[in-house]
C-alpha cells in the first residue's frame, strides 16, 4: 500500500482500509475459490468437448444452476442465523404440483407464480413459528415439516402427474426461453440474488441476521427481535422455495408426487460449498449462489466429459468436504493474524 | 410514599423492594435503589452478592419476582433489553456480550445504526462514529476489524464504547475496569465525569474499591440479596465498606509471606513470538512469587500462553527444573508440573454447562481414573475440597457453572488448576472480578504456594495486588520485558514508568 502524504488523518484511513481489506479478502478468498474451480472445471471440459460451451451449453449450465440458486439464497439466511430448514425440497414440490394444478385448470401463469409464492410463505412461516417459539432445534422441526409436507403432498397428488400438455404453451416457453444465452429464470434468479445480498448489507434488519446467528445471547442483550428475525428469514426461505416450484415447473414441466425429493440435502451442501458457515454468523448469498451453480455444472461437466453420472454424489460429496476443510483452515489463519495484529495494539 | 418533588432532583430510575429468585436461590430480596441524575452510584458487595442480577433487572434482561421499576418516578415494565434501551438506559454487562463474526463498529450500533435514504445503513457514518468512539477513549482498535479474537480488555472497551454511543441518560456499568490497567481506567473515568457533568445518571460496580472511591458520591451495599445500606461515600473509609459487605474486618488483603527463594523453577530465555513479544527472558524460583506487569496490550497474556504452550513460540526456550520444554505442548507443559489459570474464563477456563464439580474435577482426571473409569467419588471429594477453600458460593455443588455469579465462576477456574498440585503457577488476572474478602483469600493461598516451594508468576491488572505480593516485578511495555524490579524498590511511579515505556 502508498501512502503519499504523510498526513496523520490520511495514514490512520489507510491503516483503516488496510484493515477492512484484510478482512474483505479473507471473506472474498471464498467465493473467489470457488470462482476459480468453476472456471477451471469448465474449461477443462470445453478443452475436451467443444460442443460444450455453445450457446444452448451455456443455456443449460445456468437453466440447471437457476432452481438450486433460488433456493440455496433462501436456505442461505436461515443459515446465518444458525438454522436450518430441511423442508425446502418438500415446499418445491407441494408448490409446483399445486401451481400445475391451477393452470391446468385454466389458471392465468402470473397468479400461479403469486399462489406458489404464497404457498411457500405459508410453509415457511409455519417453520418459523415452530422454531422461534418451540425450544427445539431447527434440524428437528424442519425434518418433522419435511414429512410433514411431503405425506400432505403424496396424499393430495397420489399418481397423478402434471405434464408440459396440461400447461398453456406462453408458461412452457418462458420456462426454456431466453435472451440469447441467458434464460429468463435465470435472471430472475439473479434479480432475487442481488436483490437479497443488498438487503442484506445495507439494511439493519439484514446485519441483525448475522449478529443473532454470530451470538444469539448477545442479539438477545442487544435488544434485537430475535423471534420476529428467525419468522423472516423461514418465511423468505419458503417464499423462494415456493418461487422455486413455479419456475420448476415452467422449466420441466412435469410434477408428480416425488417432485423435490431429497433436494434439501443439495441445496444444504451448495450453501456450505458457497462459504455460509452452518454455525452461523458468517458467509454471503452470492457465495451461497457459486456453490449451487459449481455442483449443478458438475451434472453436466460429467456426461460431457463422458464419465458416468454416478460419479455425482461422490463429487458432491469431495467437494462439501473440501469446502468445510478450507473453512477450518482459513479460520485458523485469520484467527492467528488477528492476533498478531491485536499484540500490535497499544 | 415518598414524591419526587419531596426532596431535590428526582431520581430518574429506581427500584422499589425488588425481589427476585433463581430455582431456590433468592438473589434480591426487596432491594430499593434511586439513581439520580449528574451522580456515579456505586454498588458494592461480595461475590453473589446478587450485584448482576439487580443490574439485569435494571436493564430488562430479568423481570422480578415482585417489585417496581420506577422511570421519572412512573412504574414500568420493560418486556426486554430493548425497552430498557429505548428508555435511554445503556448498559455494560459483566461478561461482554459482542457479536465475534461482526466488525467493532457494527457490534457498537448494532441495532440503531446511522441511517441514510430508505432506511439503508450508513456505513461510513457507523465507521467514523466508531472511530470518534475509539479517540474519546484513547485506544487503537480497528473499526472494520471483527470482534472474534480480541483480548477481554478490548472486549471490554467495545462494550464501553457501546454504551457510551447511546447518549444514554443513565448509564450502568458491571465490572467495566475488571480487566483494565491504569491507563485506561483513568480514561473511562475522564469519560464518566463528562457524563456526570451533562446531567446523566451513572451506575457502577467494582470489586476495586480504591475506584469506587475515586469516581463515585453514594453507595449501595448488599449482602446475600439484602440492601445493607445507601449512604454518601463522603467521610467513609475503604474499612468501613469493607465491614458493610463482609458483615466483619477483614485481615490483611496483602498477606505476603517472606520466604528465601530456592533454585530456579521456570527459566524463560530469549523467548519470541513474531509480532507480538520479542526478546522475553526471566527466571521464577521455588517460592518466589513474580509480579507481571503492563498495560493492556503489552503481550504479557501472550507470553504466559507460548510458555505453557497454547501458541507456538518462534526462538527462544523454555525450562522445567532444568528440563526444556516442547514448543506448542500444553500437554507435556503439564507434565512437567506448568500450570496456567487464564484470563478468560468463559472461553478458556470452563466448560459452562458442565457442573461444578466436573468443571474442577476436569484437570485431574489422571488421578482420579481407576482402571480407566472415572472414580466419581474422588472427584467429588477433591473438588468440594477447593470449592469449601476457596469459598464458592453455589446451591449444589452438581450445579451447572453458568448459573454461578461472575467471581465464582473465576474461583472455580482456580480451584480446577490449584488442585493439579503444580510445581510453577502462572495466574493471569487471578482475582479479575474476585470481590475484596476472596481477594485476601486468594492472596493467602497464592502465598501459601509459594511458601510451600510453588513457583508463581502472577499477572495482574491490579496495581496494588502486584506490588503486594511479588517479590519480584517484571514490567512489559509493547512486547519487551523492559524492567525488573526488586520488591523494596517497586513502587506505583517505577512500574507505571517502565509500563509506559518512559524508563531507557
Ligand atoms: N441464571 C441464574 N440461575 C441460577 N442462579 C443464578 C442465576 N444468575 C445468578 N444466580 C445466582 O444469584 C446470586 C447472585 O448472583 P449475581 O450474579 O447477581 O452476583 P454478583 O453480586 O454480581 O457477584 P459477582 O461479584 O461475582 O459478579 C448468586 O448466588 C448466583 O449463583
Ligand atoms: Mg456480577
Amino acid at each position: 500500500m502508498t501512502v503519499t502524504a504523510p498526513n496523520p488523518a490520511s495514514a490512520a484511513e489507510a491503516s483503516a482500509s488496510s484493515g477492512s481489506r484484510l478482512a474483505d479478502r479473507v471473506f472474498k478468498m471464498r467465493e473467489l475459490a470457488i470462482l476459480a474451480v468453476f472456471l477451471v472445471m469448465i474449461a477443462v471440459t470445453q478443452a475436451g468437448n467443444s460442443e460444450f460451451l455453445s450457446q444452448q451449453g451455456v443455456k443449460d449450465l445456468l437453466l440447471n444452476a437457476t432452481i438450486l440458486v433460488l433456493v440455496a439464497t433462501g436456505q442461505s439466511l436461515v443459515v446465518i442465523t444458525r438454522n436450518v430448514d430441511l423442508s425446502v425440497g418438500s415446499t418445491l414440490g407441494i408448490t409446483a404440483f399445486a401451481a400445475g394444478t391451477y393452470l391446468h385448470g385454466g389458471g392465468n401463469p402470473v397468479v400461479a407464480v403469486v399462489l406458489a409464492v404464497l404457498l411457500g410463505v405459508g410453509f415457511g412461516l409455519l417453520n418459523g413459528l415452530l422454531v422461534s417459539l418451540g425450544q427445539v432445534p431447527a434440524l428437528v422441526v424442519t425434518l418433522g415439516t419435511l414429512y410433514i409436507i411431503r405425506g400432505i403432498d403424496s396424499i393430495w397428488v397420489g399418481s397423478r402427474q402434471i405434464t408440459a400438455a396440461d400447461l398453456p404453451g406462453g408458461f412452457v416457453d418462458f420456462g426454456s426461453g431466453g435472451i440469447s444465452a441467458v434464460p429468463y429464470l435465470a435472471l430472475i434468479a439473479l434479480v432475487v440474488l442481488v436483490g437479497t445480498a443488498y438487503y442484506l448489507k445495507h439494511y439493519g434488519s439484514g446485519r441483525e441476521l448475522y449478529a443473532l446467528g454470530s451470538s444469539p445471547e448477545a442479539a438477545r442483550l442487544a435488544g434485537i427481535p430475535v423471534r420476529r428475525r428467525i419468522l423472516a428469514a423461514y418465511t423468505f426461505c419458503g417464499a423462494l422455495a415456493g418461487l422455486a416450484g413455479a419456475l420448476y415447473l415452467a422449466r420441466f414441466g412435469n410434477v408428480d408426487s416425488g417432485t423435490g425429493n431429497g433436494y434439501e440435502l443439495t441445496v444444504v451442501s451448495a450453501v456450505v460449498v458457497g462459504g455460509v458457515v452452518f454455525t452461523g454468523g458468517s458467509g454471503s448469498v452470492h457465495g451461497a449462489a457459486l456453490g449451487a451453480l459449481l455442483l449443478t455444472s458438475v451434472n453436466s461437466v460429467l456426461p460431457a466429459l463422458g464419465v458416468s453420472s454416478v460419479w455425482v454424489l461422490a463429487i458432491n460429496g469431495i467437494l462439501l468436504l473440501l469446502a468445510i476443510a478450507v473453512d477450518r483452515i482459513v479460520a485458523l489463519r485469520v484467527a492467528s493474524a488477528l492476533k498478531k495484529r491485536n499484540a500490535r495494539h497499544g | 410514599m415518598t414524591h419526587p418533588s419531596d426532596t431535590g432532583p428526582a431520581p430518574v430510575l429506581a427500584l422499589k423492594d425488588i425481589s427476585k429468585s433463581f430455582g431456590a436461590v433468592r438473589a434480591l430480596k426487596n432491594v430499593s435503589l434511586e439513581l439520580f441524575p449528574g451522580q456515579v452510584h456505586a454498588l458494592a458487595g461480595e461475590n453473589g452478592a446478587g450485584k448482576s442480577t439487580l443490574i439485569k433487572t435494571l436493564a430488562g434482561v430479568h423481570r422480578p419476582d415482585a417489585g417496581q421499576v420506577l422511570l421519572d418516578g412512573e412504574p414500568v415494565v420493560f418486556h426486554g433489553p430493548g425497552d430498557a434501551r429505548d428508555a435511554g438506559i445503556a448498559v455494560i454487562y459483566q461478561e461482554p456480550t459482542l457479536f465475534p463474526d461482526l466488525s467493532i463498529a457494527e457490534n457498537i450500533f448494532m441495532g440503531r445504526r446511522p441511517r441514510r435514504a430508505l432506511g439503508r445503513i450508513d456505513h461510513k457514518a457507523t465507521r467514523e462514529a466508531t472511530a470518534g468512539l475509539m479517540r474519546r477513549l484513547g485506544v487503537e482498535l480497528d473499526p472494520d476489524r471483527p470482534a472474534r479474537g480480541l483480548s477481554i480488555a478490548d472486549q471490554q472497551i467495545v462494550e464501553i464504547a457501546k454504551a457510551l454511543s447511546f447518549d444514554a441518560r443513565v448509564l450502568i456499568m458491571d465490572e467495566p475496569t475488571a480487566a483494565l490497567t491504569g491507563s485506561e481506567v483513568a480514561r473511562l473515568f475522564g469519560v464518566v465525569r463528562t457524563l456526570r457533568e451533562q446531567g446523566a445518571a451513572v451506575l457502577f460496580i467494582s470489586h476495586r474499591l480504591e475506584e469506587i472511591f475515586e469516581i463515585c458520591e453514594r453507595v449501595t451495599t448488599l449482602r446475600d440479596g439484602a440492601r445493607i445500606a445507601s449512604e454518601p461515600l463522603q467521610g467513609m473509609g475503604e474499612d468501613d465498606l469493607v465491614r458493610r459487605m463482609v458483615g466483619r474486618d477483614l485481615e490483611a488483603l496483602y498477606p505476603k509471606q517472606d520466604v528465601t527463594p530456592g533454585e530456579v523453577a521456570l527459566s524463560v530465555r530469549r523467548l519470541t513470538r513474531e509480532g507480538v513479544f520479542t526478546d522475553v527472558s526471566f527466571e521464577v524460583r521455588r517460592g518466589e512469587i513474580v509480579g507481571l506487569a503492563g498495560l493492556v496490550g503489552a503481550g504479557r497474556t501472550e507470553v504466559a500462553r507460548a510458555v505453557f504452550g497454547v501458541d507456538r513460540w518462534d526462538a527462544g526456550e523454555v525450562e522445567v527444573d532444568g528440563r526444556g520444554l516442547t514448543n506448542g505442548a500444553p500437554s507435556a507443559a503439564m507434565a512437567a508440573g506448568l500450570a496456567l489459570v487464564p484470563e478468560d474464563r468463559r472461553a478458556q477456563g470452563l466448560v459452562m454447562d458442565m457442573s461444578i464439580e466436573r468443571n474442577i474435577g476436569l484437570t485431574g482426571l489422571r488421578t482420579t481414573v481407576r482402571a480407566g473409569l472415572m472414580d466419581r467419588g474422588a472427584e467429588r471429594s477433591r473438588s468440594l475440597d477447593w470449592a469449601v477453600r476457596l469459598q464458592v458460593k453455589y446451591a449444589r455443588i452438581a450445579d451447572a457453572v453458568s448459573t454461578l455469579s461472575g467471581g465464582n465462576q473465576q474461583k472455580v477456574v482456580l480451584a480446577k488448576w490449584l488442585a493439579t498440585g503444580p510445581k510453577v503457577l502462572i495466574v493471569d488476572e487471578p482475582t479479575r472480578g474476585i470481590d475484596v474478602g476472596t481477594k485476601a483469600e486468594v492472596h493467602r493461598l497464592l502465598s501459601q504456594l509459594a511458601a510451600d516451594g510453588v513457583a508463581v508468576l502472577m499477572i495482574s491488572s491490579d496495581l496494588p495486588e502486584i506490588l503486594g505480593m511479588a517479590d519480584r516485578v517484571l514490567v512489559m511495555h509493547e512486547g519487551r520485558l523492559t524492567a525488573e524490579i526488586p520488591r523494596s524498590d517497586a513502587t506505583e511511579e517505577t512500574v507505571m514508568a517502565a509500563a509506559t515505556g518512559r524508563v531507557a
